[in-house]
């Protein structure tokens, strides 16, 4: 791998690691705004470190729910990362996985470097965009969650500037890629109709668990199609 | 310790506990068609569910604030257009704002 490969998979990271810098930094003001304090949304930011779980636990927070509620909810979108191990195991090879490296190396297990992995054809190139992805990541998410989170706390009413419709957008925009084939968008059909038919029958965060049997369904339905 | 304070530590450490399951198991397990095609679709179904609810409940039955449905729904016309992340929340929450400024 060239000199010119790393400055270019460098450029790419550090443009992901901006825009999760910005995405952190309204992560910070959303979890204040929905009762969390400073040091728990923190905490999610250095520990959870994982996008969609933290807006979905601070969401059921926000909304009402018990604050346990939240907990299946965070973790079943943390169950994604499990699976992203599988190809990044073959790619970053057993040395990085060894001993207390792997403790390091799972932390940065997320979509992002995932796609900044599988982005590129050869071992080194994707080994590189991992790291590079995964460090600059994790370094401007969390500076961006604590300038929110402190900018967040200076904010009086946070419906007045519309933060409520940001959780909403941004997970309909990590979901937009999903939708362009006809069996993503029939699931994400699926999910939103069962959660909004028990929202008045059942406590906050189980509408959202209820989604996920539809996506059981239809994995097995289709291997079913793919088998006959 | 608070309610909110178990539920962000015990999720917390749950989160990392499955990205280090992730690159802990056999490959034979997770390489499964039907378990990839599951963990794919799993956060579709769920990311979905969680945009209605944010959308429809309102304190526990279903109700809409139309202003916030506006918000989103410009949203997903820079989704549409194919603006950035960034672009794209920030545009939902100052179309919100400004209905909320304006009625």
């Amino acid at each position: 791998m060239g000199q010119e490969s790393r400055a270019a998979i460098r450029r790419d990271a550090a443009a992901m690691a901006a825009y999760a810098g910005a995405f952190g930094a309204s992560f910070g003001a959303v979890s204040v705004a929905s009762g969390l304090t400073v040091w728990q949304t923190m905490v999610l930011s250095l520990v959870m470190f994982s996008g969609a779980s933290q807006f979905a636990l601070v969401g059921v927070i926000g909304s009402g729910g018990a604050g346990l509620a939240a907990v299946p909810t965070a973790l079943l979108l943390g169950v994604r990362n499990a699976f992203y191990g599988v190809p990044l195991t073959r790619i970053l090879g057993r040395r990085a996985l060894s001993g207390p490296r792997r403790l390091v190396t799972a932390q940065l297990v997320i979509d992002e470097t995932t796609a900044m992995a599988v982005g590129h054809d050869e071992e080194p190139a994707q080994r590189y965009a991992f790291w590079a992805t995964g460090v600059l990541l994790f370094l401007l998410w969390n500076a961006g969650t604590l300038a929110g989170a402190l900018g967040g706390s200076a904010i009086g009413e946070p419906a007045t500037l519309g933060l409520d419709a940001m959780i909403p957008a941004a997970f309909l925009a990590l979901l937009w890629p999903r939708l362009r084939t006809v069996e993503g968008r029939a699931v994400a059909a699926g999910g939103a109709l069962v959660a909004t038919a028990l929202i008045p029958l059942v406590p906050a965060g189980i509408p959202v668990l209820a989604a996920a049997p539809i996506a059981v369904v239809a994995g097995l339905l289709h291997r079913r199609e793919a088998a006959t | 310790m608070t309610t909110v304070w178990v539920a962000v530590v015990v999720a917390s450490l749950g989160c990392y506990a499955l990205k280090l399951a992730g690159v802990s198991l056999p490959a034979s397990v997770l390489e499964r068609d039907d378990v990839q095609r599951v963990a794919t679709l799993l956060p579709v179904a769920m990311l979905a569910a969680l945009v209605a609810v944010e959308l429809f409940d309102s304190a526990g039955s279903l109700g809409i604030d139309l202003r916030l449905l506006a918000g989103v729904a410009a949203g997903v016309v820079a989704l549409i257009l194919r603006q950035s992340f960034l672009v794209v929340i920030v545009v939902a929450a100052a179309t919100t704002a400004l209905l909320r400024a304006l009625t």
